[in-house]
């Protein structure tokens, strides 16, 4: 069971893909339910400064956070990879703060400088990559493994259990990427 | 090209659950970024004033507009008149995020909408019926909002189109696949929306509620009835506490279905817009561009 968080976002999409692995799946609003029992954690794309915001104001904070350290397996992508980082470079405000990478958001300027891309995910192979208004990762601690560089950046990491990455692969109709997170 | 557009549609899918806010200034803007906006709608004067001020009313100041980009890390909108495919180019050129093609703004062509396939840029653009709502996709809009009455604080006509969408989704969702063509001739769309709409029982891009949100259970009715977000234009900063209600608007569209919660977001906001009533009303801009 996946609890996927939901206060705004593209939830709906991470979502479908799940049920589509045939993984059950439900949307975290409120601190209720973070009661029910799962195992696996989704955080959506959206906008970073608003689902902060709502974490803190609904109660989720404490709860989500002791998860993820306790070893949660967790899905980020996009503005989830802003909340689990340890810093952001544009900004003092950290959500989570659980992987120690330092991100810059929107990183590739306004929606202008969106795009789409192909590349390497490592243990995984080529996948489909979206990048909207995108953050990417300029530096990683030890410890941290690189799982993609797009165009030199750092798209995407992994550390003990969180796997993050500055691109959506809920869009897309690729599955590779939400398997490997399920085999985690 | 198509590629943009795919990209576009996914930004739109980004602010779902989220609440736009109508903003006037760089002070505002942050304010409505700290509340918990997922994005900002720069313009020069709300839609209540527009109103109230009569007159032509145009694309705002790109230097304005720019000020407010400087402002906050969210994406920022800004409208241009229906038709006025020069205003979009200089609000691509400053790269703006989303275009609204708005009938908040006088109109610039009592006949043709501006083609949206020829820009980069995101348009959103508003719609009383299905058949609108697919024009203006056809036209590249990659996302789509209730047109309402914008700066009344009325909710009456974002529930009347939310419904009538909603309504005509839901037959056309019922139809035969032979009945499908007709369908098309009747929105005046092409058949491939239409059967696009009829496979998969929505839109094929984001629908959001916009025109008369005034408050928390405002916000909470539309995502009742099927919005995937909401705007806000002159409901927050004509209110009595702006920062409050705002606030109050970004948790009830996270939680629209917790009756509990939305008691508890409606309490003690102060007070709220005016409004004026549909029949009040001299100027009904949800009939500009159709």
């Amino acid at each position: 069971m996946t609890g996927v968080l939901a206060v705004q976002g593209d939830f709906i999409e991470h979502i479908k893909m799940l049920e589509g692995l045939g993984e059950k799946a439900f949307e975290i609003r409120s601190e209720a339910d973070l009661d029910k029992s799962f195992d696996r954690l989704v955080l959506p794309g959206g906008e970073s400064t608003v689902q902060t915001r709502l974490i803190r104001d609904l109660g989720l904070f404490d709860k989500l956070k002791s998860k993820i350290s306790g070893g949660m397996p967790t899905l980020a992508t996009c503005a989830g990879l802003i909340l689990l980082a340890k810093k952001t470079e544009n900004s003092d405000s950290v959500c989570f703060g659980t992987l120690p990478v330092t991100v810059k958001r929107n990183a590739y300027g306004r929606q202008l400088g969106s795009f789409r891309a192909l590349g390497d995910f490592k243990g995984v192979g080529q996948v489909p990559m979206e990048f909207i208004r995108a953050p990417y990762i300029t530096a990683v601690s030890d410890g941290v493994s690189v799982m993609s560089v797009t165009d030199g950046n750092i798209t995407a990491v992994k550390y003990k259990n969180q796997l993050a990455m500055a691109f959506h692969p809920e869009l897309l109709c690729d599955t590779k990427i939400f398997e490997y997170f399920l085999n985690m | 090209m198509k590629t943009q557009y795919e990209l576009n549609k996914e930004l739109a899918q980004m602010l779902k659950g989220g609440v736009i806010m109508d903003v006037t200034t760089p002070e505002q803007a942050r304010i409505a970024e700290e509340a918990g906006a997922c994005a900002v709608m720069a313009l020069e004067r709300i839609p209540a004033d527009i109103r109230a001020a009569g007159g032509v009313s145009r694309m705002s100041d790109p230097k304005m507009i720019n000020s407010i980009q400087e402002a906050v890390s969210i994406p920022v909108m800004a409208k241009c008149r229906i038709g006025h495919f020069a205003e979009a180019q200089i609000l691509e050129a400053i790269e703006i995020d989303y275009i609204d093609e708005s009938e908040v703004l006088s109109p610039a062509d009592d006949v043709y909408h501006i083609d949206k396939t020829q820009f980069k840029v995101p348009f959103v653009c508003g719609a009383k019926d299905l058949g609108e709502a697919l024009r203006r996709i056809s036209e590249g809009a990659s996302m789509i909002r209730t047109k309402g009455e914008p700066g009344t604080g009325d909710i009456v006509q974002a529930v009347r189109h939310m419904r009538k969408m909603n309504g005509e989704i839901a037959r056309l969702k019922a139809l035969r696949n032979d009945e499908l063509f007709n369908a098309a001739k009747e929105l005046q769309v092409s058949y491939e929306l239409v059967e696009y709409v009829h496979k998969n029982g929505r839109l094929p891009v984001v629908n959001f509620a916009a025109g008369g949100v005034a408050t928390p259970a405002d916000a909470a009715l539309m995502m009742q009835l099927g919005a995937e977000g909401v705007f806000v234009g002159s409901g927050i900063f004509k209110s009595g506490n702006p920062k409050k209600r705002a606030e109050a608007i970004v948790k009830a569209v996270t939680n629209f279905n917790d009756k509990k919660v939305l008691a508890e977001l409606s309490k003690d906001l102060g007070e709220a817009m005016v409004g004026i009533n549909e029949q009040e009303i001299e100027l009904l801009m949800a009939e500009r561009g159709i």
